[in-house]
């Protein structure tokens, strides 16, 4: 839940000079980026740009090596309870004892905080949310029994008990089939209509205009953000993917030739 | 006549079973979090903080002596964990250099020390379950041996956590990623569950020794995750499983006048087999018995697909011979006999023939295999000479639900060969 008076309520983050380091090596210089409330935003690069690791350190898992991040004007820390995190599909063992229910019950425990017991309110959270992706009649499945794209949404599901404001995910459509795709879409607009902001670390650049309202563009550095229309142009495509996206374009205008 | 147990064998019973609750419980944490090594680097890595425990404090104090465990228990986690960040070497690798290296330390430790003082090398790699009897404690004017006592104050102690921190525990082990998001410290709850498993190998030092404690940490959890799929479960029957490996265990041992610490690591390691081939949904006879009834079922479809091609198609390539072939060897005897149990084959002259149940499932399975022929060559564009084998195969997989879809899209009542695609009923 959103509290009633958010300062600067208009930002949900505020990313501030920021900059991340592994081993010295920095990954990401000096980003700059404001995102505004209430609406659904890709973050788009190559492999290797660092569009997890923009995410993480929003989320505050990775050392910054200098710059803030705010969340709807505080600091990380305080805002925890307002921000849900969905990981990639791969970063957990899927063959955990544990059901598609008990996974998503995760979702409660930010607001459950330490030592306080799951009930019945946050279990009927739970099921509620997976009723949303519809998923309820796989509530009892172990999650090593289901495919990709429920797997995929038991993670949403998951996000939606959690109940934030603002949702950080990461490659939310990778490896899923075109139903649980566009049902993965429907939730995430039905949120934004909630007026959660969604960022979504994205790879499909054919979809973002048609998903996104805002991008981020990003290549170890920002390249540009803002409205999709505005920013999701050639000219800031071809500068954050350098020379391949170029390479790639002729030899689509290559095969175009040669087939007319 | 003898009594079954004599006193003191009952409490080395109840010394081994207290130690298989006790790292039953906490060795879930290494088996769910794939840590399983760490097990082995923490129990060799402590000998070290038990040498030097020893050396700076002068007694066999059991608080001295988990202090300095616990201690080298948590540098083994931060220092490997570190080494591979830092050092690229590869976090399995990084283990196997720190836990070998400092207990080769501790061994020097006990051994320079043994001269002085009575901290024997043997006793500490492999327990000394056989004597457990001999330093008595008292505790609540109950008189029981020290080790027991040890033990079973530290099983309090870990099950009490494990009951007070639950779901952070939970959360922990399958997403630590999100559990730090969500401010539960992913690295705190970590090292002190490190602590924890620490705690438990001092505590079973002596009963099982340093060495064989490995076995009780990771034997029961791992028995356990073929067992169930669920989270409590899992940690209820490793729990069980590691109590009943003290008890047959130190039974088997004294009957056989034997190591107890060494027969209750090998009764870990024979439930570990038993879980293997027996556990009900993963274990090995259970997928044999799956793919053998599947390759029944194959058989019985076959039998009655050629049966109705036979008797019903006058153009059929499929003659009595074949049918013939399909219903003898073992399998096929089997198969005859199910088809005949379940009426849907009957003996005519020595000839079998399809009843109208039998009918009815052999059309099913006709239907599947000329849909899926449509389907491979309308869709995919496949000869007509090569459409047959695969759908052969693929005949047994089709359910009802999926043929309703292809039929729908392949809108065609003959398959490619020009013969009629029989309809459902339903």
């Amino acid at each position: 839940m959103i509290p009633a008076a958010l300062p600067n309520a208009a930002i949900a983050i505020d990313v501030h000079d920021l900059t991340v380091a592994y081993h010295r090596k920095p990954v990401l210089w000096d980003v700059d980026v404001q995102v505004p409330v209430g609406k659904l935003i890709a973050i788009v690069g190559p492999n290797g740009a660092g569009k997890s690791t923009l995410l993480k350190a929003m989320l505050g898992l990775v050392p910054l090596a200098s710059g803030r991040v705010e969340i709807f004007g505080r600091s990380i820390r305080e805002a925890r309870a307002l921000v849900g995190y969905v990981p990639q599909r791969e970063s957990v063992d899927w063959d955990f004892p544990i059901d598609a229910m008990g996974v998503v019950t995760m979702g409660t425990y930010a607001q459950l905080g330490w030592l306080r017991r799951v009930g019945q309110p946050q279990r009927e959270r739970a099921l509620a949310a997976l009723k949303q992706v519809g998923m309820s009649d796989f509530a009892q499945r172990q999650i090593g029994q289901l495919s990709g794209g429920q797997q995929q949404r038991v993670f949403l599901a998951r996000a939606l008990a959690q109940d934030a404001a603002l949702y950080l995910m990461d490659e939310p459509f990778a490896g899923v089939d075109a139903a649980t795709e566009r049902a993965i879409l429907d939730v995430l607009r039905t949120m934004r209509d909630a007026g959660k902001t969604v960022i979504a670390v994205h790879h499909d650049l054919q979809t973002v205009p048609q998903y996104f309202d805002h991008v981020i563009m990003l290549n170890m550095r920002l390249v540009a953000a803002g409205p999709t229309n505005d920013v999701f142009t050639q000219e800031n495509l071809q500068k954050t993917y350098g020379g391949r996206l170029n390479l790639l374009e002729q030899a689509a205008e290559a095969v175009r030739r040669a087939g007319t | 006549m003898n009594p079954f147990l004599t006193s003191s064998e009952w409490w080395m019973l109840a010394t081994a079973s207290m130690c298989g609750l006790l790292c039953g419980v906490a060795g879930c944490y290494l088996v769910l979090r794939r840590m399983s090594l760490l097990g082995d680097a923490i129990t060799h890595a402590i000998l070290p903080g038990l040498a030097g425990a020893f050396l700076l404090s002068g007694t066999r104090d059991t608080w001295a002596m988990l202090t300095g465990a616990m201690v080298v228990g948590l540098l083994t986690a931060a220092g490997t964990s570190w080494l591979a960040r830092v050092g690229k070497v590869p976090s399995d690798a990084a283990m196997g250099v720190v836990f070998t290296s400092l207990f080769a330390l501790g061994v020097l430790l006990i051994s320079q020390a043994a001269d002085k003082v009575d901290l024997d090398p043997g006793c500490v790699l492999y327990g000394l379950l056989e004597f457990v009897d001999i330093d008595r404690v008292r505790v609540l004017s109950f008189e029981m041996p020290r080790a027991f006592a040890t033990l079973a104050g530290a099983s309090g102690i870990t099950l009490l956590l494990l009951t007070v921190f639950w779901k952070e525990i939970k959360l922990v082990s399958f997403d630590a990623a999100l559990a730090t998001s969500m401010g539960f410290s992913a690295t705190l709850i970590h090292y002190v569950a490190v602590a924890v498993i620490a705690g438990a190998s001092v505590a079973s030092f002596e009963a099982v020794g340093s060495i064989l404690v490995v076995a009780m940490l990771i034997g029961p959890p791992a028995s356990a995750s073929l067992l169930t799929q669920r989270f409590g479960r899992l940690i209820a029957i490793s729990a069980s499983l590691g109590v009943l490996s003290g008890a047959i265990g130190t039974i088997a041992a004294v009957r056989l006048n034997t190591s107890i610490a060494g027969t209750v690591s090998v009764v870990v390691g024979l439930l570990f087999a038993l879980a293997l081939f027996a556990s009900p949904s993963q274990g090995l006879i259970a997928t044999w018995l799956r793919r053998f009834s599947l390759t029944l079922r194959v058989r019985r479809e076959d039998v009655l697909g050629t049966l109705y091609r036979v008797h019903a198609e006058s153009n059929s390539r499929a003659t009595a011979r074949d049918v013939q072939q399909l219903l003898t060897g073992p399998l096929g005897t089997i198969a005859r006999y199910q088809l005949i149990w379940a009426k849907f084959i009957a003996s005519q002259q020595g000839q079998a023939v399809l009843t109208s149940t039998g009918q009815a499932e052999a059309l099913r399975v006709l239907r599947a295999h000329r849909l899926w022929e449509s389907y491979l060559w309308r869709d995919l564009s496949l000869p007509v000479s090569h459409v047959h084998d695969p759908s052969e195969r693929m005949e047994h997989f089709i359910t009802d639900d999926m043929a309703r879809d292809l039929e729908a899209h392949v809108q065609n009542e003959r398959d490619p060969q020009g013969r009629p695609i029989p309809q459902s009923d339903a």
